[in-house]
């Protein structure tokens, strides 16, 4: 396990916790992404301000981190831009469909022992674990 | 203060994926890969940030459930319960395509701070697929009502 980084993983875990439950004391919202970037993006909402600078301290983070002296890495994507549209096509379709993904269900959900999010959780795992394993080991060789 | 609030929490919800690493594709791609474990090259980071997320959010939410926020007359939990088709097949739609690239909302988004235009195209990808579902559910709304006009006018 060369690539295990449990420190900054539980460091890193924990910090997504306490925006979680900061966004809940402080603004009464569940921290889901998709339900923040949905009502952002979808005509009929009202309450765009919380969701627009949630979004801007989002982007904002790794910005800050570079100037501190992090390296911010350029992220690895598939070389396909084909395969990266119909992989951002499911993400948005399938998130919206479900109501959630890996912080409003993954991380909030079963926060509060949601049925609905420990069986999406489950469901979305298992997909994309399956789906690495065939594009890794089966098509990719 | 609710805007000035959100902002700070999006900003600590960024540091906590990018000090956990989940902000890069590999290293969710490395957890994914299950079938790396007996080579020795799986990465159990996730199910770390996981574990570490679930326990200061379940006390959190367990204390929070109690009071109202500060800025709001009171919190809004979700209410749905029932475990349906659209949550079975959204949840598979969504673990497909995070399996294909190793994005998911969150870091897709905060990774546009790297302008690279990959995960520009993702994430205009994914802001068009939530238009998409939004339209159709519009319209299955409508033709639900169409219908349910119809069977009055048969039954009056």
């Amino acid at each position: 396990m060369a690539n295990f980084t449990p420190i900054s993983a539980a460091i890193g875990g924990a910090l997504i916790g306490l925006a979680a439950v900061m966004l809940m004391r402080l603004n009464g919202r569940i921290a889901g992404i998709t339900g923040i970037f949905a009502g952002l993006i979808e005509a009929q909402s009202t309450d765009w301000s919380w969701r627009a600078t949630f979004v801007v301290g989002l982007v904002a983070a790794p910005l800050s981190a570079a100037l501190i002296g992090y390296t911010v890495p350029i992220p690895q994507m598939p070389p396909s831009l084909a395969m990266i549209a119909v992989a951002g096509l499911l993400v948005g379709f399938g998130t919206r469909l479900s109501n959630g993904c890996t912080s409003g269900h993954g991380v909030c959900g079963i926060a509060r022992f949601s049925p609905r999010s420990i069986i999406a959780t489950g469901i979305f795992m298992a997909a994309a674990v399956i789906v690495v394993a065939l594009t890794r080991h089966v098509v990719g060789g | 203060m609710r805007a000035l609030a959100s902002l700070f929490c999006g900003f600590i919800f960024g540091w906590g994926l990018f000090i956990s690493g989940m902000i890069r594709p590999d290293k969710v791609l490395g957890f994914l890969d299950v079938l790396a474990i007996p080579s020795g090259n799986w990465d159990p980071s996730l199910a770390v940030v996981m574990a570490a997320a679930l326990a200061v959010t379940g006390l959190g939410y367990a204390l929070a459930r109690r009071r109202a926020p500060l800025f709001e007359a009171q919190n809004q939990w979700p209410t749905q319960t029932v475990i349906d088709r659209p949550l079975l097949v959204g949840s598979a739609l969504f673990g497909i395509g995070w399996g294909l690239v190793g994005l998911c909302p969150g870091p897709a988004i905060e990774n546009l701070a790297t302008l690279s235009p990959p995960v520009i195209i993702f994430v205009v990808a994914m802001a068009a697929g939530m238009i998409a579902y939004r339209l159709l559910e519009t319209r299955a709304a409508a033709s639900v009502e169409r219908a349910l006009a119809t069977a009055t006018a048969t039954d009056g």
